[in-house]
Formats: structure tokens, C-alpha cells, sequence
């Protein structure tokens, strides 16, 4: 019986992270706001870099609801376009070099978002992950929640549906 | 009275350092309603295959003018913050045109404003996104 050779561990660390960084640096919004991506095997973790012009309330200061709602969507809409294309980049249905170059795949489109403050959120760095509750064909159900300091004391979760991207090419 | 709290409530949204970031505008405020307007800038955009602004910033254009609304209101005393929103997204927003929130406070209790908003570019009989929020009423 044959084995295959496993494959070198700088071969499957460049092509996650060469996908994942296509996904990422090609939404002007997300540079925008300043969020990065860190990456465990398949899990991602949304990292937002504290600046001054995410202030909301200057008297407190405390991060802009707006700022903390649009970090969880963009770690929900990274995560469940993540997961959407795991498989064929891994299996080599999907070229990493022709991502990188920029053709990149149809994102999810957000259909609603609900999103809970549990406390303000402090000018310092925060933190998020999404769990995609379901994960069908036409319809995705996604829980994200944020953190700064503790991860058990979350300052925001949020609940979001969204439409997949139709794979036979037609609106 | 009333004026002077629009005024104050006004100067407090332009102040903040993440409306201005975005390029927000107040329209107008006053009496538990406000509308605010933002401009169409290519570091907003969300999907770059069809340039429409990303969701999030949405969301943010939202959240200040339903916490402008409260803030201008006649019963609520002083400042708020975002208890929840909701956001539905209809369409994407036409690449190239600014977006526009109204906002209005539909019922307030002594701890409580409930807040109603809709988002819409040009074209304003079909809404890019509505709102609904719960925001609390402090200083009371």
C-alpha cells in the first residue's frame, strides 16, 4: 500500500494564508476600519486595531456602536466566506493564485443583522469570532460576538442571515 | 428650548470622531427625528466586484442617527446608548450615490426609546436598508 507524502507544512501555511489574505485585503472597507485576520488551522479571529476615528462617544471615550455592529458583520461575512471556499482551495478547485491576483469569489450578501451591546466597548484592540449555525445552500445563519479584554465578558454579539452567493453563475 | 436641544444634540454628532470619519452630515434633528446623509467613498466599499458599500458602514450610519433622534428628543433628558439594532438590508446601495438615514423615536419610556430607521440612496422610494432599535434614555 502506497502512502502519500504529506504535504511540506510552508506549502499548506502559504496557500491558507494566501487565500485568506486574497478574501481580506480585497474589501477597501475592511483596511478602512483597520481589521485584520488571525488565523488557527481553519478558525479565524477577527482583530480590530484601535485608532481615534473609531471613537463614538469622545467624553467616555468608548468605541461607535456602528464600528463594533460593522466588526462583527465583517468577521461574520469573512467567516462564512471562509468556510464557503475552504474546500476547493484545499482540494485545488479553487486556484489561491488566481484569488491572489483578485477573482475573487461572490461574497454572502447580509439579509438582516441584529446585533446585542452588553457593554461599551473600550479604546483598546478587540476581538471577534463567528459560528455559522447553518450553513445551507441558499441561506446561512451566522452568530458572531466580540471582546476586548476577557472572552468571557463579551461587549457585543450579533446575529446575522445571509444569502449565499448562487453557484451556477445566474443572479 | 426644543431648538437649543437640537442645536446641542447637532453638535454632538458632528463632534464625534467616527460620524466624521465616515463623512457623516446632519440633514436635519429636532423633536425625536433626525436625518443624516453619507457620502459615496470608494474605502467604504464592501463588495469590490460591484463597489457597493459594505454593510457595516451601514450599520454605523444607522446607530448615529437613531442615537441623534433619542438625543433630540423632547423626554429624553441627556445622552443614550445603543441598547440593540436591528438591520435589514434590501438592496445594495447604488455604487456612486450618497446614503441617507432617517430616524425616528415611534415610543419613549423613562428608561427606554424605541427608534425606527430607514436608509436610502437616490432613488427614495425603494430603501436600501430599515432599522429597528432600542436605546436607553439617561440622566433621569
Amino acid at each position: 500500500m502506497v502512502r502519500k507524502t504529506p504535504e511540506p507544512v510552508q506549502i499548506v501555511k502559504q496557500r491558507r494564508d494566501a487565500a485568506l489574505n486574497a478574501l481580506v485585503s480585497g474589501v477597501p472597507y475592511i483596511t478602512f476600519m483597520g481589521i485584520s485576520f488571525d488565523r488557527r488551522g481553519d478558525e479565524l479571529t477577527g482583530v480590530l486595531s484601535f485608532e481615534d476615528k473609531l471613537i463614538g462617544n469622545p467624553m467616555l471615550p468608548a468605541i461607535h456602536g456602528g464600528v463594533t455592529a460593522a466588526f462583527l458583520e465583517v468577521t461574520a461575512v469573512i467567516s462564512l466566506s471562509w468556510a464557503y471556499i475552504w474546500e476547493d482551495f484545499e482540494s485545488g478547485t479553487l486556484d489561491v493564485e488566481a484569488l491572489a491576483s483578485g477573482d475573487l469569489p461572490r461574497l454572502p450578501k447580509t439579509i438582516d443583522f441584529t446585533v446585542d451591546y452588553l457593554r461599551s466597548g473600550l479604546p483598546r484592540d478587540a476581538y471577534a469570532r463567528a459560528t455559522i449555525t447553518r450553513a445551507g445552500r441558499r441561506y446561512a445563519s451566522v452568530q458572531a460576538e466580540a471582546w476586548q479584554d476577557n472572552k468571557d465578558r463579551p461587549f457585543a454579539q450579533a446575529t446575522a442571515h445571509f444569502l449565499m452567493p448562487r453557484t451556477d453563475n445566474t443572479e | 428650548m426644543s431648538a437649543d436641544k437640537a442645536q446641542i444634540a447637532r453638535q454632538f454628532i458632528e463632534f464625534l470622531p467616527h460620524a466624521k470619519a465616515l463623512g457623516m452630515q446632519i440633514v436635519s434633528i429636532g423633536d425625536g427625528m433626525a436625518e443624516i446623509t453619507m457620502p459615496y467613498d470608494e474605502r467604504f466599499i464592501g463588495d469590490p466586484k460591484t463597489g457597493v458599500i459594505h454593510g457595516g458602514a451601514v450599520s454605523a450610519l444607522m446607530d448615529t442617527c437613531g442615537g441623534a433622534a433619542v438625543m433630540c428628543h423632547p423626554d429624553a433628558p441627556a445622552g443614550t446608548a445603543t441598547i440593540d439594532l436591528r438591520i435589514d438590508y434590501m438592496r445594495g446601495a447604488t455604487p456612486g450615490q450618497a446614503i441617507t438615514a432617517k430616524a425616528h423615536v415611534y415610543h419613549i419610556t423613562r428608561s427606554v426609546a424605541f427608534v425606527r430607521a430607514t436608509a436610502c440612496d437616490e432613488d427614495t422610494d425603494r430603501p436600501v436598508a430599515t432599522a429597528t432599535g432600542a436605546f436607553t434614555v439617561e440622566g433621569r
